[in-house]
């Protein structure tokens, strides 16, 4: 029981230690590829210890909800991420909450943190939080799609479950699975503001989606949202990582040895992960916005064969 | 014929139904024409592994000619075409590209609804596999019918041809999917140049390539 | 012991004298006061009863028959566990609604003609649901219909409320002659109107399709089915704010439970095809609903719009009800019901908290649109947290009640693939899809709503200077917030609640969950899927207070206050924040292009001249060009002609008698 407990914790704060390592990671990648040196792969850290020791400067009509916001944004994503299997799989509490539930923590995310772009009153917070909604609207059914579609191959909708069954032998090379996963990267992109849908760097108004929001936002309180924008990253990481690619992962109860292997070919995969994600991103230009919303549809529609596919195949 | 065997033909057959919605997708020439290279590469990999599984060595020759012909040369010639000829790069849709797709999905439902409820007592992947071939047809035709681009709609021929040569080989026992193949890239060769030169003739009214010289300069 | 039937039908009776009374003592000080509590008192009267009812183990049927209405069969009023839960549902809404009048009666300018027809239409929902034979049932729903009409027309000067008025008379009127069609169908040539006649008797198949189809039009034209929901948007924000949280939130139930009784306990006989038909109007509903709410910029006409939605979602788990009942699945059929009725409970709670909310927005600033308000958050402190719980449980986000409903369809809609039918295999997953995306446009359309009209700047003189509502108002919000949360964190023990119903309806239920440690749900197997409410709320909690309490120790809780930064650019104004229509562009510009034809033209003056630029967009509402503008039309064009009957000579009228009496001598004669 304690066991169980004090590895449930581990997992908490081990997906809160290596979050700023994957963005510092992909920062690095990105910037070696365009050939410059690129700042230290641990540079995220120094930047959240750095602002979490500012003065918070806040607009002078910004209300109750604009200061609760960034612990709410932190918590729900934190919550989030430590449900998704990292090294091991049924965790004490990985039953609380199934993948649906999972969608919905990072929904409760993004709603406040629309709201609080919203709370300033300045242009730019109303270009963010309207161009957000509109890519949660597309992302959010092409999500809960896919996860149909994992869900009627593995007959679950727990993740445990779910990635159980993508380590045993009796899942075999479908069709549903791959269009599924390629849906879940191109919803990856687009939740995680990343090049072509957002640009995570830019500070020109007009490209921005995900900056805009949080554009008003300063000291600890920009800290708690660049941490969680960190965490879900790394949450994506992981899923993509534990349902396509769950080799390594031990069940809950193996012993010290397989935990740590668990550990250490996820770190793995979150390193590979990065330097992947950061050559996609040089490779492609972004898109304009009207034209991301064919993207996540295009997604949407992926999500929906694979399911399409699931459901007439089940009588052959 | 293990059901790995039959797993990766599968995976390989629903590959090119996604590279046909890709196809669908596409709002630059060029990305066009890279698409049409990669369903070309497709086929050819689904066709050599259908050889290679059947222990059918004609069908290696199959291959060959979508991965040279139409993986190949055609993308590249079409290339050049059209940066000559300075065609207009964006492609004009009749609808949406949305509810392309959607009509795209409603595409693909009808093709299993009719070939899984027409081979009644076949292997059931073979039947799926029957399923993605006449999909890959039926999107061909409605990339033919929903772009208001000649070389959008040639492409739409090529990958509803495609769509022909995946069926052709999966059924065992088509010892003309050759000679029918190479047939149909020469036609596809002569349409093309053929609209071309229709198009040259209506816009100039001459197809002398001289003459075109004193129109260099004008954009469509 | 007086039965339970007996003594609802006593404080229903108590409500009448409360609506006469209302007449008599009317245009005096204190009969708002008076009307409402006793209203409130009589609701909160019938709650206990109706709990006492749900108490008793097994569930019991308590009868009455009164020597009223018909000669030949009396009035039967009836309490089983469906009207228990939906009785539940009504009196609930109803005692909150009189709660919040208490305070919101105060405002309103022309009580004596309010005050008359609130009581009398808590009676009438309350009659519908314990009818137990036709005529009452009808005669009750008509009495509904009419008594919120008489609300709809309150405020008749306003120039849009006669219009929306006329409206809906005409849409409960043809439904009211749907039902009457459906019920002469089930009654028979005997006659036999009594339910339990009904109950007993056989109906062919085609007959019990004609029905079920009837029942769609008429009670779906009530509950807001597409495209039959016209009159809801037009009806539903003309009311004062506490009716038209119980038009949306109640009234729209009771149209519900007059399906469910009709169809799944009267007729009984669930065919495939019709759960196909039905699942397609739910999942049409749910979307459109959702996008026509997001093209609005009047708060309560956003609010009416969602309620289409939301009925949609419920259709749709009725729909999914019927599929898995058509091919004997009996545990699946339960985890669809419970889902459809827990949404049910959930959406008469939260629209009517959006309702109140909206009702305190105007009372406060005396505007509805969207567009002349902002920054209520800091005005309208208590109602601005109130609305926000409301906005977080409709755009089903955990750990509040929405989330569990919507995750409960989904589940259903997850065991659907064992479904043998081609329809149903290719239907299903289109209307999964459709449900996704209308919980995500949900999302954004209360973003919109809470976005536009509470944080911001203030838009208008009276934005920026409105006042908190008075308490009694506020206790009524906050009563519903609290109970969101609660059936959001206590998920388990509403499913318990409802498995009564499922049991009498479907012979089947979801596994019993009060057992289920940590107060999880889990709908049909451990392992296969669970959630608990509780321990996600806890989890949220404890995290965000550990954050807070290690910065605030270790790293700086310094906090200044500075003009906004807005990327250095100068303020130009409160001019310059998003309106609704400019929250909604992008998706207007995604979805609104192909539903609602919608067009954007800006007029550019050239350089150098100072003319303002000119942004317009075009919507249009195609179901009502394309189906009732056409019928209206023809309805006026045959009345037109018609009306020449009325200026014909002596002679004319004395040769049309003439003519008829021949041709009925002559029918006479040729009859076999």
């Amino acid at each position: 029981m304690i066991i169980d407990l004090l590895v449930q914790g581990g997992q908490m704060a081990l997906v809160l230690a290596l979050a700023p390592l994957l963005t510092g990671v992909v920062r690095k990648v990105k910037a070696r590829l365009l050939r410059r040196r690129g700042a230290p792969v641990l540079q995220p850290y120094r930047d959240l210890f750095r602002l979490l020791r500012k003065e918070a400067v806040i607009a002078e009509n910004a209300s109750w909800l604009f200061r609760v916001t960034p612990y709410l944004v932190f918590a729900t994503t934190w919550v989030a991420a430590a449900l998704v299997p990292t090294f091991a799989t049924g965790l004490m509490f990985s039953w609380t909450a199934d993948l649906i539930a999972l969608i919905a923590l990072l929904a409760s995310a993004r709603f406040f943190l629309a709201l609080a772009g919203m709370d300033i009153g300045t242009a730019f917070g109303g270009i963010g939080s309207s161009r957000e909604m509109m890519i949660a609207s597309l992302a959010e059914p092409a999500m809960l799609l896919i996860v149909f579609t994992l869900a009627l191959v593995a007959g679950s909708t727990q993740l445990s479950t779910i990635a159980g069954y993508m380590m045993s032998p009796a899942v075999g090379l479908r069709v549903s699975l791959g269009l599924a996963l390629i849906a879940l990267i191109m919803v990856a992109i687009a939740e995680n503001a990343r090049i072509p849908v957002d640009n995570p760097s830019t500070h020109l108004e007009l490209t921005m989606v995900h900056e805009a929001m949080v554009l008003e936002y300063s000291g600890r309180h920009l800290a708690m949202i660049e941490f969680a924008a960190s965490l879900k990253l790394l949450l994506y990481v992981s899923l993509i990582a534990c349902l396509f690619a769950p080799w390594g992962l031990t069940v809950s109860g193996g012993g010290l040895a397989a935990y740590a292997l668990g550990a250490v070919t996820y770190l793995a995969k979150l390193l590979v992960a990065g330097g992947m994600l950061a050559l996609f991103e040089t490779s492609i230009a972004k898109m304009r916005v009207f034209r991301v919303s064919d993207f996540l549809g295009a997604a949407l529609m992926l999500g929906l064969l694979a399911t399409l596919l699931l459901f007439v195949s089940r009588s052959l | 014929m293990t059901s790995f065997t039959f797993d990766v033909a599968h995976f390989l057959a629903g590959g090119l139904v996604l590279v046909s919605f890709m196809l669908l997708y596409q709002d630059r020439l060029y990305a066009v024409l890279n698409i049409f290279a990669l369903h070309a590469f497709v086929l050819a990999l689904s066709v050599a592994w259908q050889a290679y599984v059947q222990g059918a060595p004609h069908l290696y020759v199959t291959a060959g000619i979508a991965l040279v012909f139409k993986a190949t040369i055609i993308p590249l010639a079409l290339h050049r075409i059209i940066r000559r000829l300075g065609i207009h790069r964006q492609i004009e849709t009749v609808v949406g590209v949305g509810l392309t797709m959607l009509v795209g999905i409603a595409l693909v439902a009808l093709s299993m609804v009719v070939m899984l409820r027409v081979t009644q007592a076949a292997n059931p992947l073979a039947r799926e596999d029957m399923a993605f071939a006449l999909s890959v047809v039926l999107l061909g035709l409605l990339m033919m019918t929903t772009r208001r681009n000649a070389v959008s709609q040639v492409i739409g021929f090529t990958s509803l041809e495609d769509g022909l040569v995946l069926a052709a080989t999966g059924a065992k026992g088509m010892p003309l999917v050759v000679e029918i193949s190479v047939a149909f890239s020469i036609l596809i060769a002569f349409i093309v140049i053929g609209i071309f030169l229709f198009r040259i003739r209506e816009r100039f009214d001459t197809v002398d390539v001289q003459a075109l010289d004193h129109f260099r300069g004008e954009r469509q | 012991m007086i039965g339970t039937a007996t003594a609802l039908l006593a404080g229903v009776a108590g409500l009448f004298v409360t609506a006469v009374a209302a007449v008599l003592l009317a245009r005096r000080a204190a009969t708002t006061r008076l009307i409402y509590s006793a209203a409130l008192g009589l609701s909160l009267f019938l709650l206990a009863i109706v709990g006492r009812h749900l108490l008793i183990q097994p569930p019991a049927v308590s009868v009455l028959t009164l020597p009223v209405g018909l000669p030949w069969i009396g009035a039967h009023f009836r309490i089983d566990s469906l009207a228990a839960f939906f009785l539940v549902v009504v009196n609930l809404g109803g005692a909150a609604a009189s709660l919040y009048g208490l305070g919101y009666g105060r405002h309103e300018p022309a009580p004596h003609r309010v005050l008359p027809f609130y009581p009398a239409f808590l009676a009438g929902m309350n009659l519908v649901v314990l009818a137990d034979d036709a005529f009452t049932f009808l005669l009750s729903w008509e009495f509904m219909s009419l008594t919120s009409w008489a609300l709809v027309v309150v405020h008749h000067r306003v120039a849009d409320n006669t219009r929306a008025a006329y409206v809906y008379l005409v849409m409960a009127s043809f439904g009211t002659l749907t039902l009457l069609l459906a019920f002469g169908l089930l009654a028979g040539p005997e006659g036999g109107y009594a339910f339990d006649a009904i109950r007993a008797a056989a109906h062919p198949p085609p007959l019990a399709a004609l029905v079920l189809g009837l029942m769609l039009v008429g009670a779906g034209s009530k509950a807001g089915l597409v495209p039959l929901h016209v009159w809801l948007p037009l009806a539903h924000p003309a009311a004062p704010s506490h009716v038209s949280a119980l038009m949306s939130g109640v009234m729209t139930k009771v149209a519900i439970y007059g399906f469910i009784r009709i169809v799944f306990d009267l007729l009984n006989a669930p065919s495939w095809w019709s759960s196909m038909v039905v699942l397609a109007l739910g999942g049409a509903t749910a979307l459109l609903g959702v996008l026509y709410a997001l093209m609005q910029h009047d708060l309560k006409r956003l609010l009416a719009y969602h309620t289409v939605e939301n009925i949609g979602i419920i259709f749709i788990g009725l729909g999914l009800t019927l599929a898995f009942q058509a091919n004997d699945m009996g545990w699946a059929a339960a985890l669809a019901m419970t889902a459809a009725l827990f949404h049910v409970l959930n959406h008469s709670l939260f629209k009517s908290l959006l309702f109140f909310g909206a009702g305190a927005v105007l009372t406060a600033t005396g505007e509805r649109n969207m567009e002349h308000l902002g920054g209520l958050i800091h005005r309208l402190r208590y109602t601005a947290v109130a609305f926000l719980i409301g906005c977080a449980a409709i755009s089903a986000l955990p750990p509040l009640n929405g989330f569990v409903s919507e995750w409960l369809t989904f589940q259903a809609i997850l065991q659907s693939p064992q479904l043998p039918q081609w329809g149903l295999k290719f239907l299903v997953p289109a209307v999964g899809a459709l449900l996704a995306l209308s919980a995500a446009l949900a999302a954004a359309c209360f973003v919109k709503a809470f976005g536009v009209t509470f944080l911001g700047r203030p838009r208008s003189p009276a934005a920026a200077e409105a006042k908190e509502v008075d308490r009694l108002s506020l206790a009524a919000m906050f009563v519903l917030a609290a109970l969101c949360m609660l059936a959001g964190v206590l998920p388990g023990l509403v499913i318990d609640a409802l498995a009564p119903v499922t049991d009498a309806l479907l012979a089947a239920r979801m596994p019993a969950q009060a057992s289920q440690s940590w107060l999880t749900i889990v709908p049909i197997a451990s392992g296969q899927s669970s959630y608990s409410g509780a321990l996600v709320l806890v989890f949220i909690v404890v995290s965000a207070s550990l954050m807070a309490v290690a910065i605030h120790r270790f790293a700086s809780r310094r906090l200044r206050r500075a003009p906004a930064w807005g990327c250095g650019f100068p303020d130009v104004g409160p001019q310059a924040q998003y309106t609704a229509s400019s929250f909604a562009q992008p998706i207007r510009r995604v979805f609104g292009t192909l539903v609602f034809q919608a067009r954007e033209t800006v007029e550019m003056p050239p350089p150098g001249d100072n003319s303002p630029a000119r942004f317009e967009v075009s919507v249009r509402d195609l179901i009502w060009d394309g189906l009732y503008a056409p019928v209206a039309n023809s309805v006026d064009f045959a009345a037109r002609h018609l009306n020449r009957l009325q200026f014909l000579t002596i002679r004319r009228y004395l040769s049309m008698v003439f003519a008829a009496l021949v041709t009925l001598l002559l029918v006479l004669a040729i009859w076999p």
